[in-house]
């Protein structure tokens, strides 16, 4: 008997079941397709801007800084000062998203580096998939456009976040996710992000940038 | 990490650790985690709901384990990865290595996992020429001093930053002596630097998993640090090792656990990095590992279910009711003797290795309840540490004077007459013994009480036979 | 003595059987008889069935046939009480919560014990929540700081009730422990079986207690009681411990727990 039947088997001795029983199935078939939400906290919920607002708040609570700019073109320069003022070097690192590639950034002296980090960037910059307003949280895709090593390699990371992509709660992500991925399916890496890279190992002291970002900024379009 | 359980030993552990002056100043760092835990808690007016549909997803999962573990090894095959049954410790540990010999491997890093502990993995590794480097930070410097990890949550919980300095200047001999590592910062950053390196050089990334979404074929993992990520996505192969009761059904039932889990464990709202993974590289993905599989493993789990135990197997391990526990908070994680401490620990280990190796730890609680009441899943542990009780006084494994104690006071107290007269008898007699102070310095049987505190005599005459005496009739 | 807020149960003078304790029963009778005063004072007529042990030595110790047998003697001595009122949260909570676990799988015995629980009290939630008893009329000069005893607070919901009553006795005051809720370590046999891990987790509670200077510290178990007071003498603090029935039925001037009869030098 192979490992996988023995397990199944002594599962289903313990639960006094054969496996094949129709009530049973019916039951988790159910469950995988209808999704049930259970308990949405109020919490990120509201409009736009209410959202926004929340989004702000909980993620400066998590230590992560947080500015708006009206259009995507905007968003150089912010990236630059943001940079600049926090004595980081002038480069930075993204991926293929046309919505961050497309942006003027020869409006700024930032040198532009493309594709997946290599551990040598000090900084990077992504374009969120989402936002979660209830806790402040990011959630990035893996992909050509935003590469996942981006989100941890580098000293700095920046994400760009369009307004109305902050939804209320990590159920509405999921299912802006199903319209994308389809219904069971899912990125090969979703990232929640919520505030730099910490660690409280030594002493229970609260420390940033343990082996992620020590920084995050998120810049919010719209 | 030793390979052999102590926690038969746990009285003698518990001496050490409590005459042990450094571990009791470092267990005042893992104090705070009741408040944050608490203003958590408080924050969120939904929390209370949301225990009681984690439970409820947890029970439910369990009654149908198979069939979402079923769901979720198609769901996994379809993506690209492969899911690997493993019934114990030894063939998880076979498995893993086949899969990273088969891959070549010279080093592994790993993210932190309490299963990984539980089968003895890094040994395992290293006798087959493999070196497995541990990144998570607290993991890292337990592995460098050679221990287990003390806390489910904060392994080096039980460390001071002394400790840390004396064994990275051990460890790292190629960085500068004269460095400062006064501040927890500069231990952080070197930390950083030393293992920034091995995540950047290893063949294979080993990470545990919080849950595994049947839906999706989904590991998820919950971190601060970000180790894990570089764990999962930098090497060749991304290895998840996990044990059966961590399947959740859906994404949405995967996001009632996480909102009590990180709320219950440190008192976040979120973790900093909660990282859900399927299946391996894509077509066009510039990064990730071009492997995936999954280990999943029983090791006495399936037995678990149905029994009176169960109710354990839902647990998310938060570390909530080792952080409230006045005996974890006593002696720390290591007295416990295995890979589990405090409550958590008290009940499971002795369903994994046997109620005569660990049968001791339901024995040392005072059944406070404070577990119970913060467990996110609430799971009633004082109840099953008293059904090991059972276990162990019907297989007479109780120690024998305990037994007969409680069979004489059982004789007497199922006797009224006889009781009102035995304790009228002793109570007069304890009380003109101690009538000097009102109190005992010291008293035969009761040397575990007595050594530490006085005890108080008794006032004279019982009660009932005083009541007997005014009122003149008692039925 | 008269008190003010009537009662309010259900019966004008329901009868209430006193469940003693053993450890009030054997060490400390004084605290049974401020329970029958305060019992009394609030309308109820007290009886007190001959009576042993809840069981719940036994129960802990995993001995449930001792358990089951102290619990049918237990029910059966009560049958004709309208209320069971016990001045402890720990043998309160065996009898309330754990006798209808006991019997789960006998249906009579748990109808019966099901019954027993609906109809048995801690004292002081019972003088308060059943009774509504909203003042006592006793006095006390002093400090007191009071210890929220484990089974009481988690298995019976005791918190409030006795700090209501306390901020209503004239001359009191009240200071509250940093950890008024944590375990004081006693756990019945815990406490001599592990009793250097006892005695760790009474260290800390002493600790707690010196920071906030009370003269006394009172809860509703004796148990626990004993465990804070033994530790408190043995590191010759002079702050003393009570059950908390005592002070307020104004019974506080005889000897504290493990005080002898006054000495002229005390």
């Amino acid at each position: 008997m192979s490992s996988r039947a023995a397990v199944f088997a002594s599962i289903r001795r313990s639960l006094g079941v054969t496996g094949d029983e129709a009530t049973r199935r019916f039951e988790v078939e159910t469950r995988l397709k209808q999704a049930p939400p259970g308990v949405v906290p109020k919490r990120g919920q509201g409009d736009v801007s209410a959202r926004l607002a929340t989004f702000k708040a909980e993620a400066e609570r998590a230590q992560a800084s947080v500015t708006e700019v009206r259009e995507w073109a905007d968003a150089p320069a912010e990236i630059a000062r943001y940079l600049r003022e926090s004595n980081c070097p002038a480069t930075l690192r993204m991926g293929d998203d046309p919505r961050l590639t497309g942006m003027p950034w020869s409006e700024t002296t930032l040198e532009i580096l493309r594709g997946p980090s290599d551990g040598h960037d000090l900084n990077a910059v992504s374009a969120a998939f989402a936002g979660i307003a209830e806790t402040g949280t990011l959630a990035l895709v893996s992909g050509p456009d935003n590469p996942t090593t981006l989100n941890f390699l580098p000293d700095n990371h920046i994400v760009v976040l369009p307004r109305e992509a902050i939804e209320a709660d990590y159920e509405s992500v999921f299912a802006k996710l199903r319209s994308v991925y389809g219904k069971g399916g899912a990125p090969r890496t979703l990232n929640f992000i919520t505030g730099p890279s910490r660690s409280a190992d030594i002493e229970q002291t609260l420390l940033l940038g343990a082996h992620g970002p020590r920084r995050l900024h998120i810049v919010v379009i719209g | 990490m030793s390979v052999v359980a102590t926690s038969a030993k746990f009285k003698d552990n518990a001496h050490e650790a409590l005459t042990d002056a450094r571990l009791q100043g470092a267990m005042a760092f893992s104090r705070n985690f009741v408040g944050r835990r608490a203003a958590a808690a408080a924050r969120l007016p939904e929390f209370e709901a949301l225990r009681d549909s984690a439970r409820a997803i947890k029970d439910h999962t369990l009654a149908h384990i198979d069939l979402y573990l079923d769901a979720y090894e198609q769901k996994v095959r379809a993506s690209g990865g492969e899911v690997h049954f493993a019934q114990d410790a030894d063939e998880a540990r076979k498995i893993i290595i086949d899969l990273c010999k088969s891959m070549g491997a010279k080093s592994v890093t790993k993210g932190k996992s309490m299963i990984a502990e539980e089968i003895n993995l890094n040994h395992a590794l290293e006798g087959a020429g493999i070196e497995p480097i541990e990144t998570d930070l607290g993991e890292y410097i337990i592995q460098l001093r050679g221990e287990g990890p003390s806390h489910i949550i904060a392994p080096a919980i039980h460390l001071t930053a002394k400790d840390i300095e004396q064994e990275f200047r051990k460890a790292h001999g190629d960085l500068l002596p004269e460095r400062s590592l006064a501040e927890p910062e500069q231990l952080l950053a070197e930390a950083r630097q030393v293992l920034r390196a091995k995540f950047l050089a290893a063949d294979v990334g080993i990470t545990g998993a919080n849950f595994l979404v049947a839906e999706t074929g989904t590991s998820i993992i919950v971190t601060n640090e970000g180790n894990g990520d570089l764990t999962q996505i930098l090497p060749r192969a991304h290895i998840v090792i996990a044990s059966l009761e961590k399947i959740v059904p859906t994404l949405e039932d995967a996001a009632q656990l996480l909102r009590v889990l990180a709320r219950s464990a440190t008192g976040q709202d979120a973790s900093v990095y909660t990282t859900l993974s399927t299946g391996p590289r894509r077509p066009g993905d510039p990064d990730g590992p071009r492997a995936y599989h999954v280990v999943i493993l029983d090791n006495g789990r399936s037995t678990m279910l149905g029994g009176e135990f169960e109710d354990m197997l839902r647990c998310i391990r938060c570390g909530a009711c080792m952080n409230h526990c006045p005996v974890y908070q006593a002696v720390g994680g290591h007295a416990y003797g295995w890979v589990y401490p405090g409550p958590m620990g008290a009940v499971l280990t002795p369903s994994l290795i046997g109620v005569a190796e660990g049968g001791q730890l339901p024995n040392a609680s005072t059944f406070c309840g404070r577990c119970e009441e913060v467990c996110p899943v609430r799971i009633p542990l004082p109840g099953m540490m008293r059904h090991w009780r059972e276990r162990e006084f019907e297989r007479r494994l109780s120690p024998a004077p305990m037994r007969y104690g409680l069979g004489f006071w059982a004789f007497f107290a199922s006797r009224p007459a006889l009781y009102r007269m035995a304790t009228g008898l002793a109570a007069r007699a304890m009380h003109l013994a101690g009538r000097k102070k009102g109190r005992f310095a010291s008293l035969p049987f009761a040397g575990g009480w007595t050594r530490y505190r006085d005890l108080a005599a008794p006032e004279g005459a019982t009660f009932q036979s005083q009541w007997r005496a005014r009122s003149g009739a008692v039925r | 003595m008269d008190m003010t807020g009537a009662p309010s149960g259900p019966k004008s003078q329901p009868r209430v059987g006193l469940f003693v304790t053993c450890l009030v029963d054997i060490i400390r009778p004084s605290v049974g008889f401020a329970a029958v005063k305060l019992l009394e004072d609030a309308g109820c007529k007290v009886v007190v069935p001959s009576q042993t042990c809840c069981g719940q030595p036994a129960y802990n110790a995993g001995d449930r046939d001792s358990a089951k047998t102290l619990a049918r003697q237990a029910i059966d001595a009560f049958e004709d009480c309208d209320y069971v009122v016990a001045p402890s949260g720990s043998c309160g909570g065996m009898l309330i919560k754990h006798y209808p676990e006991l019997f789960a799988g006998e249906p009579d015995l748990a109808q019966r014990a099901g019954r027993f629980a609906e109809k048995t009290h801690e004292l002081i939630s019972f003088l308060v929540d059943v009774m509504g008893v909203k003042k006592v009329a006793a006095r006390y000069e002093g400090t007191v700081a009071y210890h929220d005893s484990c089974a009481g607070l988690r298995e019976l919901g005791v918190k409030t009730q006795p700090r209501r009553l306390l901020a209503g006795v004239e001359g009191l005051k009240l200071v509250e422990l940093t950890d008024a809720e944590v375990c004081c370590g006693f756990g019945g046999l815990f406490a001599t079986k592990y009793g250097e891990l006892s005695n760790a987790i009474v260290a800390r509670k002493a600790d707690d207690i010196r920071s906030v200077e009370p003269d006394t510290v009172l809860a509703g178990d004796l148990g626990c009681l004993m465990n804070m007071a033994g530790k408190l003498q043995r590191d010759g603090s002079p702050i003393k411990a009570r059950h908390v029935a005592e002070i307020l039925a104004g019974m506080a001037d005889g000897p504290a727990i493990g005080e002898g009869k006054p000495e002229a030098a005390r």
